[in-house]
């Protein structure tokens, strides 16, 4: 399949590459909107020789990918929103026994059972960790099928690199929208050792040992130093995000993932209108690009930005935060698992514009 | 002379933090003999619940994993998977696989994981200081049941190894004690038991260890072990209730009878 | 002739060793504290001692090793 372009969905993308990736377990549990993820790796998985197991529930498949990872294997698991909330416990297991795991939201509109259809209202409980303590998980928010595969595959090497879990964030639609693929003939996978996990002493001197409890306040505080000193390094070295005609912008976007798609057919609308609107769409969600847009609200030629999210509004927080309030913050939601339109977001723009704002 | 008992290999030299008399220390002890005798410890990795034993890891001396309350055969299947000819067990207490772990010992069970859970009943929850656990007994005085658990509002004692017993995907089950050196000895030789089970692949394996918790009970050691003999063994007999007649010399054989 | 030796230190007094000695021959030593503060373990007759294993067998805190 290397090199040529294959029409695909976005959830059997994300299974694709995590095989790629030498990912070899795979622990489960259905749930729409992302079960073919599961479907894939039940017969791919298997047909490699990885482990596929469904689990009895997410609380357990999130254990399961805690016992893969501290025996040093690559690991993922993927639900959607609900199940995610499950998993929270174990996600925050994860992070203080630093263990290196990718875990998929494919987010849809709550909450309680709420409803299928896509949302981006996961994104505090993603990137502001929904689990107990002070942690962080990796939080990646692909916009395209093409960018669920290779983000998918980097996922991985961040895991192993910063042991840490590293989450997918994507939505319904992306999940099950089908584009164009152009895999690679061969995978960028960095290999990295781990002599610390938990797969038999066999004649090592030392025994191993997994775990994120320590009694000793010291010890603990010790460890949750480390951890913020792991995030802060990351917080200077992974930001990743997309930057258009925020140069000559007067009114700067901030979308991620599916909005982000909407607001460049605006951003063309509106430039038709003689409105210059620029965006800045957030790849990596944590660690958030709050430089760039701190950087865009200092611009003259900036007047305002506006933050479009499916929700109620999360993402926005941390934009006013980058801004520092030099520039107003507007905000354009819907939730439910409604897509705002070009022709709302438009609105919304020339009301800015025009000083009318809301 | 020579040395005919003396503090095993499969634990490390940190000393036990469990209360005086506690039976924890004796089952550590005979998992670990087991280890070393068996010529396993190398690649064995133990599974840590939540409860006194939360870090048994600093005792045993192969590696292993602390897991979260309730989920450590979860967290041992994702760990046996990866590791097909380790020797993977988890070391669970009543609150642990009985209560909030229920879902994952059976579906493990249910599975066949080749994996054993070491399975602690002491019926009440060590840890926290004396709750009701799922096998508390009917009457018993606990911190949650201060009047003696009854029934009409706080159910009844769940007896695991029967139910365990029943998932065709469990190959051994069995119900041990430690109250004197005959008992000890059967404990041990299931221990061993249920790693033969895990070594020959055949299925999942449990050992149920009645067990006294002295300090919650509110009794002294010696008087904790006949109040156990007393009390608890009716309610939960003793015995092997799966997999009493494994032959593992000639292991293909019985498939092909039974086949 | 048997012996029996122990690991002070580690003895809580929890009295399982005494209990399970068929000779009767252990007792915690009310004469003296270990460093946790407990009477540890003694032997009042090794003469006595057949080198059964049941005390070490029975003590969960592996304070007793056994010679025959």
């Amino acid at each position: 399949m290397a090199g040529k372009r294959v029409l695909m969905k976005g959830n059997e993308v994300i299974a694709e590459a995590a095989l790629r990736a030498g990912c070899r377990n795979y622990f489960g549990y259905p749930i729409t909107p992302q079960t073919e993820v599961m479907h894939y790796m039940a017969k791919k998985m298997v047909q490699i020789g990885g482990n596929f197991v469904q689990a009895e529930s997410e609380v357990s498949a999130i254990n399961m990918v805690y016992g893969a990872a501290a025996a040093g294997a690559r690991v993922m698991t993927s639900s959607s929103s609900p199940g995610i909330s499950l998993k929270q416990e174990g996600i925050s297991y994860i992070a203080g026994a630093e263990l290196p795991a990718v875990a998929v939201n494919i987010v849809r509109a709550g909450p309680g059972l709420g409803g299928i259809l896509p949302s981006q209202g996961d994104y505090w409980q993603a990137t502001k960790g929904g689990g107990h303590g002070d942690y962080r998980n990796l939080v990646i928010a692909p916009a395209s099928v093409q960018e669920l595969y290779e983000l998918t595959v980097e996922a991985f090497n961040l895991a192993d690199k910063y042991r840490m879990l590293v989450m997918i964030l994507g939505d319904g639609t992306l999940g099950q929208m089908m584009e164009p693929v152009a895999f690679r003939d061969e995978e960028p996978i960095e290999t990295i050792e781990k002599p610390w996990a938990a797969c038999g002493r066999n004649g090592r001197e030392k025994h191993n040992t997994v775990t994120s409890i320590y009694i000793d306040p010291d010890e603990l505080e010790a460890k949750n130093r480390e951890l913020q000193e792991k995030y802060k390094y990351i917080e200077e070295h992974e930001v990743r995000y997309e930057e258009y005609g925020v140069e000559d912008a007067e009114i700067v976007i901030t979308a991620f993932s599916t909005c982000s798609r909407i607001c460049k057919n605006v951003i063309k609308q509106a430039a038709e209108m003689g409105i210059k609107v620029g965006m800045i769409r957030p790849i990596t969600l944590w660690p958030f690009p709050s430089k760039p847009i701190y950087e865009a609200a200092c611009r003259d030629n900036v007047k305002a930005f506006l933050d479009v999210e499916l929700s109620a509004g999360q993402m926005v927080e941390d934009v006013r935060l980058a801004v520092t309030g030099k520039k107003p913050v507007y905000f354009y939601g819907r939730m439910g698992g409604n897509l705002p339109t070009q022709k709302e977001i438009l609105d919304k723009i020339v009301e800015i514009h025009e000083g009318r704002n809301a | 002379m020579a040395v005919v008992f003396e503090p095993t290999k499969g634990l490390t030299d940190k000393p036990f933090h469990y209360c005086p008399g506690c039976h924890h220390g004796i089952i550590h002890r005979i998992i670990a003999e087991s280890m070393v005798e068996m010529g396993i410890l190398e690649k064995t990795v133990a599974v840590a619940s939540v409860g006194c034993t939360y870090n048994c890891y600093e005792y045993f001396s192969c590696d292993a994993v602390q897991a979260a309350h309730g989920r450590a055969p979860a967290v041992a299947t994702g760990i046996k998977r990866n590791l097909k000819d380790n020797i993977v067990f988890t070391y669970q207490g009543d609150g642990d696989l009985a209560s909030i772990g229920t879902a994952e010992i059976v579906h493990a069970a249910a599975r066949g994981e080749k994996i054993t859970a070491f399975f602690v009943n002491n019926a009440v929850y060590g840890m926290t200081s004396g709750q009701m656990a799922p096998t508390t007994l009917l009457g018993q005085v606990t911190t949650t049941s201060p009047f003696g658990r009854d029934a009409s509002y706080q159910g009844y004692p769940i007896n695991v190894s029967e139910l365990i017993s029943q998932l065709t995907g469990a190959a051994y089950v069995e119900r041990v004690c430690l109250t004197d050196f005959k008992n000890i000895q059967n404990a041990k030789k299931a221990v061993q038991k249920a790693f033969k089970v895990q070594q020959a692949g055949l299925g999942f394996s449990m050992v149920e260890f009645l067990s006294t918790c002295p300090t919650n009970w509110g009794k002294e050691p010696v008087e904790a072990m006949e109040w156990l003999k007393e009390k608890m063994i009716p309610q939960y007999p003793l015995g092997c209730y799966k997999g009493q007649d494994i032959d593992f010399a000639n292991l293909g054989k019985a498939e092909e009878k039974e086949g | 002739m048997a012996k029996v030796t122990f690991r002070d230190d580690l003895c809580k007094g929890c009295g399982l060793c005494v209990n399970a000695c068929p000779k009767g021959i252990l007792e915690l030593d009310k004469s003296r504290l270990n460093n946790k503060g407990y009477h540890p373990v003694s032997c009042t007759d090794q003469e006595k001692c057949i080198g059964c294993t049941f005390c070490a067998v029975q003590c969960p805190d592996s304070v007793i090793t056994v010679e025959r």
